[in-house]
């Protein structure tokens, strides 16, 4: 049987920080993750916003997690090796009622300690961003941009290379403590640990209630996205959002990427499925109306792709507030720390909670920390990022760096190839793809996935019935055309 | 950095083509570009036959028609490399390529764009559902079956009547997978009747017009697909949605030119064709830069996409020997009814091929080309449809080189 001292259950981007944050520590670490790779629940399924913490009630635990996580993140980024560029975001208005609005959040952001914020005029806004619209703005240096997979997968990788280990398929199902350890059955195999954290994102509530804690009321904010063309990203510079409304929401919005692409999105609406992933043809539509309103290029031309994610918050059942993010460990549940309704701003805070949990623990128990943790993860080092000289020179060190294998974003064999022997052992085709960006241009791997799944195979040596796209049941062959060579 | 009078971005069948006919021409400072392992192209996938028949007046397989220049190529030695891809051209034609064997930087006299087309996928299009492995364009699916020995799937429906689409169906079935039906959202099929009557008729694979796929469910793999009919608005009908159980969904739904470098090179696109605006020479805006078959305009036939490139083989021939080519300031316009011509800009002083599509599909009509108010070029159609290319020769004693070319479908 697995033995750990601490069992991470699920490795989005919160579990990923606090795996990485006790690998600071001479502990064993486990991490169970029911998918096939880290991310791709929610933590892929978001605008990448590096947020700046200015609509976060005073006090709460989202306002001062984001604000630490935001002012933290150009040395974690460095760190990390994590694509991120901190552009700042026009809240633009065109109306007194909006400038209310605006000014509204304006002072909660400095009541969170949101620096530099400042109203600015439709001049000022031209030379921040000269395809903004709107009368004023209010401008928040802050604010940046991420990519979300690539952060979650450095933290993972980060905690691998300081000894944590992830456990892919195993999908926790009951806990049981036993003297002085907890008993985790998975569908695969019964896993046992001192400590237990609850990082399992949208399934929290039901894990929170294996650990002895109550099954938090909690409910699901779809919204749907459109992935724009590189093309259209010359059109956008910075985040541009509209005002917010009386409520705090934002309408829908386009947001650049790092990689420079533009998302638009997203809507919200209640769902009640706990992976209701699907785009629907009504959002799609609303998307394009909105989306016009925000963005002159909401073309159909420049769509490549859709997706969707869930703002899986916790609620008050009486009131139907929305209740902030809950981080608790207390006694009468011992060495378990329990993380529920943690939403956007999830990819902000991931770090300041992970370092809160692990207060927890520090609080009952000596942590020693490791002499040889290596806070730094090199990550791939990308052909298309590259200047003419260390292309050149790249290819006389590694001819794999020469061979071109998804053409709209030039990724090369030697990326694909590092990518396939990834320090988490992921395999996907789906896992490929977000450490490399391989098949996320325009053509949507029409020219590379072939050349991926093949490398897949070779690389590992396994049949092709054996290579999946992204999910245990999602394989891409049947077989064999015909027997023989 | 290596000088070359011409650079042929990609050894498909445009490319080759039009080396072929360089070389003929006295053109001998030719490098062909090509990513792939070996020349040929798309076609080394395309197994099927029906290649040829106007070019070479026989039906060959597409490696048989890849092979004919191939084996030219070889024999005259014109110089190609191939695991080379072009990551660059700049407006001054300079070229750059990444190979296994280093980086690589050409200056050219002249480029030849000819690198064909990409599919159109699920996210162009905005399929609502989930994301399930099984949902390949009949291309990849092509590729795999065709030259990677692997089965995509057993239990089929295809989205698009596309020619590959088509090809797809038959090749799946002859294979032991079961293609439940093709669903086009158009009232008419978009690949050619042959294939509707070779791929689907003779294998009892049914075509439903006016219906496309309005849900893809499934969280691993492909479950079923929701189909439903469309409106002449193409917008799905509310209560005719049906349940398709199937593990495979193949997209057979357009292809667009693949101009990406173009761009690069400061080229300008006609937003009908997806492809470069050219002249008569079929030069790009770009004085030296030319293109040619399906990264210009999507075909029907490789055999018209060769014989455009040896068109174009012609005017670089021209513009090495003489330095330029004369201007071409006449624009050539189009009705309602057309969809694009190619070229989209004529001097009226030369003799050349007019390529178009029309529409929608049209009966017992006359397309008529009038320069000035007179009909200089006309052909008359018992049934013209958007599958099927149409091409007009046009001589320049009827042209005059002051107005603009009209194009008109008169029914």
């Amino acid at each position: 049987m697995r033995e750990y001292d601490v069992l991470v259950i699920g490795a989005g981007v919160v579990g990923c920080a606090v795996a990485r944050e006790l690998s600071r520590y001479c502990l064993r670490i486990g991490v169970a993750e029911k998918e096939l790779d880290v991310a791709c629940g929610n933590s892929s399924r978001n605008t990448g916003m590096l947020h700046a913490g200015f609509t976060y009630k005073p006090g709460s635990l989202k306002a001062e997690c984001a604000v630490e996580g935001n002012q933290e993140f150009d040395r974690v980024a460095e760190e990390l090796n994590v694509p991120f560029k901190r552009t700042g975001k026009l809240v633009v208005g065109f109306t007194e009622h909006d400038r209310e609005n605006i000014l509204k959040f304006k002072a909660i952001g400095e009541q969170n300690g949101v620096k530099g914020m400042r109203m600015v005029t439709k001049e000022e806004m031209k030379e921040i961003d000269e395809h903004a619209g709107g009368e004023f703005a209010m401008y928040v240096p802050s604010s940046g941009i991420l990519d979300p997979m690539q952060y979650t997968i450095a933290l993972a990788e980060n905690a691998a290379m300081n000894g944590a280990e992830f456990l892919f398929g195993r999908r926790v199902t009951g806990i049981r403590r036993e003297g002085q350890r907890y008993l985790a059955e998975t569908d695969k195999e019964v896993i046992a640990s001192r400590w237990v954290i609850n990082c399992a994102g949208m399934y929290a509530p039901e894990i929170s209630e294996m650990l002895g804690y109550p099954n938090y009321p909690t409910k699901g904010f779809k919204g749907e996205y459109f992935v724009l063309d590189k093309k259209a990203g010359k059109f956008l510079g910075i985040p541009v959002y509209p005002a917010p409304n009386d409520k705090g929401g934002f309408m829908t919005h386009a947001t650049p990427t790092v990689d420079g692409n533009v998302l638009v999105g997203p809507d919200s609406y209640v769902t009640e499925g706990r992976e209701d992933y699907a785009v629907t043809k009504e959002h799609m539509d609303g998307l394009i109306e909105d989306g016009k309103k925000m963005f002159d290029h909401m073309d159909r031309s420049y769509f490549i792709r859709n997706f969707a994610g869930i703002r899986w918050k916790r609620y008050d059942p009486e009131t139907g507030e929305i209740l902030d993010f809950l981080l608790e460990a207390d006694d009468a549940h011992p060495c378990t720390v329990n993380l529920v309704g943690i939403e956007s701003p999830g990819i902000t805070c991931a770090l300041p909670l992970a370092r809160r949990a692990v207060k927890k623990l520090a609080e009952k128990e000596d942590l020693k920390p490791r002499e040889d943790f290596d806070p730094r993860r090199p990550g791939i080092r990308r052909f298309s990022e590259m200047t003419p000289q260390e292309r050149a020179e790249a290819v006389k060190e590694d001819p794999d760096y020469g061979e071109i294998v998804c053409r709209c974003e030039n990724v090369t064999r030697a990326e694909i190839r590092r990518a396939i022997r990834n320090p988490l052992g992921v395999c996907t085709v789906t896992g490929i793809k977000n450490r490399t960006r391989a098949t996320m241009g325009r053509c949507q791997g029409g020219y590379c996935e072939t050349r991926i799944t093949g490398m897949i195979e070779a690389e590992l040596g396994i049949a092709p019935e054996e290579v999946r796209y992204s999910k245990e049941g999602g394989y891409m062959f049947t077989g064999k055309v015909r027997d023989g060579e | 950095m290596r000088q070359v009078d011409t650079v042929i971005i990609g050894g498909g069948p445009a490319g080759l083509s039009a080396a072929v006919r360089l070389w003929e021409k006295g053109i001998r400072d030719i490098l062909i570009l090509e990513r792939e392992h070996q020349l040929g192209g798309i076609l080394r996938q395309c197994i099927h036959d029906g290649f040829g028949l106007t070019r070479f007046g026989e039906t060959l397989s597409g490696p048989e028609y890849a092979q004919r220049f191939i084996s030219q190529v070889e024999a005259l030695g014109i110089p190609y490399v191939t695991d080379t891809t072009v990551i660059d051209i700049t407006e001054d034609k300079k070229v750059t390529a990444a190979s296994r064997d280093g980086m690589l930087e050409i200056q050219a006299k002249t480029v030849i764009l000819t690198m064909g087309c990409r599919e159109r996928t699920r996210g162009a299009i905005s399929i609502p559902g989930e994301r399930p492995a099984g949902v390949y364009t009949a291309g990849v699916a092509q590729s795999y079956i065709n030259l990677q020995n692997k089965m995509v799937g057993r239990e089929v429906v295809i989205l698009g009547s596309g020619d590959i689409g088509m090809i797809m169906a038959r090749r799946l079935t002859l294979e032991g997978a079961h293609v439940q039906a093709v669903f086009e959202v158009q009232p008419y099929a978009s690949g050619l009747p042959r294939n509707i009557l070779q791929c689907l008729d003779d294998y009892g694979i049914p075509l439903y017009l006016s219906h496309t796929v309005t849900e893809i469910r499934g969280k691993d793999r492909l479950e079923s697909v929701v189909v439903s009919q469309v409106d002449d608005r193409l917008q799905p009908i509310k209560g005719t949605e049906k349940e398709y159980f199937c593990d495979t969904l193949i997209l057979s739904v357009g292809l667009i030119p693949e101009n990406e470098l173009s761009l690069a090179a400061g080229v300008v696109l006609d937003e009908r064709t997806k492809g470069a605006a050219v002249d008569e020479h079929h030069q790009t805006s770009v004085p030296g830069i030319f293109a040619a078959g399906n990264v210009l305009q999507v075909h029907d036939l490789v055999d018209f996409v060769s014989m455009e490139a040896e068109e174009l083989a012609d005017s670089v021939a021209a513009f090495l020997k003489e330095g330029q080519l004369n201007g071409c300031g006449l624009e050539v316009k189009t009705d309602g009814n057309v969809t694009h011509t190619i070229p989209q800009r004529i001097s009226g002083t030369k003799d050349f091929k007019l390529s178009m599509r029309v529409k929608r599909p049209v009966k017992d009509c006359r397309i008529q080309l009038i320069q000035g108010g007179r009909v200089v070029g006309e052909k008359k159609m018992k049934r013209a449809i958007p599958a099927e290319m149409i091409q007009i020769p046009v001589k320049a004693a009827k042209l005059n080189e002051k107005d603009d070319l009209e194009v008109k479908v008169i029914c």
